[in-house]
């Protein structure tokens, strides 16, 4: 048995040595996704392009302005002096958003009156709409309580705040998206290449007719499946690992967590894709297909439906139980666990076991297909 | 000894029988020949022999094991091959053969001294480093031929083995198959080539899933065509076949080439009537008719159409 599997798996390194498109997708596709969503992707607004209508021109309006362009948020790009000129620069994208400080504001503020600043924000993307609301809101509330305590300060009283808030963000404390992201990445990546690579080299086998060889040999298709997945597993390890190092230089993202704990969960994710791959390869007949479906049941759920992006806690009730659909949601929250928090199996032992028995209904569903192939 | 005894093995799919209570036993180290058309369940057969398909009913025997019961068992006993190229062209020769031998649990001395066996009997000696996608046709076919034997089982099934190799490289690998049946190995094969038949101990033909036919090349000529084959060569061709097939004193007639082959029961009668037909009825010119030694291909039409006029009556 065991010369069985070491003759398949040393077989299938060997093809893919000379495969040379295969091993440019195993490995280059994940730089690629490694870059893009690093960089690219990135939730976190910074550098809002603002344009400042000053009709005031008041020491006030220009120290708002600089305690706005202070913080890397905001970025100065330019003063208007007429009304019209507002939608133009919306709708050119010249900038995010435009403030208008109102004729009278400095006046108003030392005459005890209450003064409206207004602020025109491109609400097309709604994400970025509502952060850039969030922080003019803050930066304003500050400024006005700033005021507040000058005034209150020269007729001799203390300004009182009856509640103040201190936000203290644990894991994550500068709240940078890439930190959540990478290790997102990482399972996407995995599951991606495990199911893709594990799927067309199965269906490889069909559509050259050399399956038909080995089926009339003592090689069972367990050992078959052994032997092909053993190679598939050893290079998604090495690229996992690539990954890490490639975070830690680039984002300076670490491991808080135990390593071994880390990839022996990685081993169980694995298990599971593979899984998936061998249901997909039993289903197509070419490459071409199992290509695209692999593609299509490993990257759709991983990204939609896995919690990489969307958080699965805000989505309808329906759609939360479809999350279980994809082994990446189990070792998403392992992965982050690990990675983030430093957590150990106490936090997150039921994923493992949810990723065994997804595990379990992968392989009962693989060995009905193959048991029907055997009839028919 | 037999080393295949096959027991009305039947397989249905579906409301479709493609395979139809067939029995036949085939003998240790013969060459036995399995002929049928395309879709007479050739194939179907043959993956229920090599243990990957299981019966709807019946079983066959092969090396000893039942290959309803016992197909794991079946598949140590065997070798095959394919009309499909079995062997990874993105493979080299001595990969292949590696990979081949450590599926068969191959290893160290073994596998080196089957490794030599198998260049030498593909003529590839020295050039193990080679990718087989490399190899001309013939020799890729050889190779996979040494390959399917190299566990050295006692029955090998061979499914078209020479689809699209040249004459010569065909008459190369029948010389091979002669070898391998001589050292007492077992030789199941599938051909669409006549000539091909010629060359197995014993033929079955099966049409339409049910052995219609079986026994020697001589046997299959003498015992099922008593009638005398008259070879016509005329002018008017097509008409005279038309004319020919006509007449109820013809049983049967069939085209080679530019001749016509017309099956008569008795050989100077029959000249008399093509003459008087032909010539005299309706002046066409004859150029010759000659008696001639059926083929096997005379048989096989002959039993192929006598089954498929019975099959629709």
């Amino acid at each position: 048995m065991l010369t069985r599997i070491k003759a398949v798996a040393k077989k299938e390194v060997r093809q893919l040595k000379r495969d040379k498109r295969m091993l440019y997708v195993l490995f280059i596709f994940p730089i690629i996704l490694l870059v893009l969503f690093g960089y690219a992707i990135n939730f976190d607004v910074h550098h809002i392009k603002m344009v400042v209508y000053d009709q005031d021109k008041s020491f006030d309006s220009r120290n708002f302005i600089n305690t706005l362009t202070s913080s890397d948020y905001f970025d100065l790009v330019g003063y208007i002096n007429d009304e019209s000129k507002i939608r133009n620069i919306l709708d050119t994208k010249a900038a995010q958003c435009v403030i208008v400080f109102p004729r009278d504001m400095s006046k108003k503020f030392y005459s005890n009156q209450n003064v409206s600043i207004q602020v025109l924000i491109d609400g097309v993307d709604a994400n970025t709409a509502s952060l850039i609301n969030s922080y003019m809101t803050l930066a304003v509330a500050s400024y006005s309580q700033k005021i507040q305590s000058e005034i209150l300060a020269v007729e001799g009283q203390k300004a009182y705040i009856p509640i103040d808030i201190h936000p203290s963000f644990w894991f994550n404390p500068e709240l940078v998206s890439t930190f959540f992201l990478v290790p997102g990445l990482i399972v996407m990546i995995l599951i991606i290449t495990a199911v893709v690579s594990i799927s067309l080299s199965i269906v490889r086998e069909k559509e050259r007719g050399t399956v038909e060889q080995l089926n009339v040999s003592p090689l069972t298709s367990l050992e078959m499946l052994v032997g092909k997945t053993i190679p598939y597993v050893v290079i998604s390890l090495i690229i996992a690992v690539f990954i890490l190092v490639a975070g830690y230089i680039l984002f300076g993202i670490t491991i808080k967590g135990s390593i071994i704990l880390l990839f022996f969960s990685m081993l169980l994710f694995l298990f599971a894709s593979l899984n998936l791959g061998i249901i997909v390869s039993s289903i197509a007949d070419t490459q071409q297909v199992a290509f695209q479906l692999s593609t299509l049941v490993s990257m759709l759920p991983s990204m939609l439906l896995s919690g990489f992006v969307f958080p699965i806690e805000s989505m309808p009730k329906a759609i939360q139980v479809i999350t279980n659909i994809t082994p990446a949601k189990f070792f998403m929250i392992i992965l982050r666990d690990i990675m983030l928090k430093g957590v150990g199996l106490g936090a997150f032992w039921h994923q493992i076991v949810y990723l065994v028995i997804f595990s379990l209904i992968l392989l009962l569903l693989s060995a009905i297909i193959n048991k029907r192939a055997r009839t028919a | 000894m037999n080393s295949i005894e096959v027991n009305k093995l039947t397989k249905k799919f579906g409301s479709f029988t493609a395979v139809d209570e067939i029995s036949f036993n085939v003998r240790q180290g013969e060459i036995f020949g399995f002929l049928g058309a395309n879709g007479a369940g050739k194939s179907t057969a043959i993956r229920m022999l090599c243990g990957i398909l299981e019966p709807s009913a019946g079983d066959a025997m092969v090396g000893g094991f039942s290959v309803m019961n016992q197909p794991d068992k079946v598949k140590t006993q065997i070798g095959y091959m394919s009309q499909k190229f079995s062997l990874y062209n993105d493979l080299t020769v001595e990969e292949n053969i590696n990979f081949y031998g450590g599926v068969y649990g191959l290893y160290n001395n073994k596998l080196a001294e089957r490794k030599r066996w198998v260049l030498k009997v593909a003529y590839l000696e020295g050039k193990q480093k080679l990718l087989t996608a490399s190899l001309p046709g013939g020799i890729k076919q050889r190779l996979a031929l040494a390959i399917a034997v190299i566990h050295e089982p006692k029955i090998v099934f061979l499914d078209e083995p020479t689809g699209g190799v040249d004459p010569i490289s065909r008459r190369n690998f029948w010389d091979l198959i002669n070898e391998l049946s001589q050292s007492g190995v077992t030789v199941f094969v599938t051909t669409h080539y006549l000539d091909e038949a010629e060359f197995c101990n014993t033929i079955t033909l099966i049409n339409a899933g049910r052995i219609i036919a079986g026994g020697s090349s001589k046997e299959l000529k003498t015992k099922y065509l008593s009638n005398t084959i008259l070879e016509v060569e005329c002018s008017r061709v097509i008409d005279a076949l038309d004319i020919l097939s006509k007449e109820k004193w013809v049983e049967e007639t069939s085209i080679f080439g530019n001749y016509i082959h017309v099956s008569v029961k008795d050989e100077s009668e029959g000249r008399k009537q093509v003459n008087k037909v032909l010539a005299l009825d309706n002046s066409i010119n004859i150029k010759r008719i000659d008696k001639i030694v059926p083929t096997l291909e005379d048989v096989f039409i002959y039993l192929l159409e006598k089954d498929t006029k019975k099959n629709a009556d």
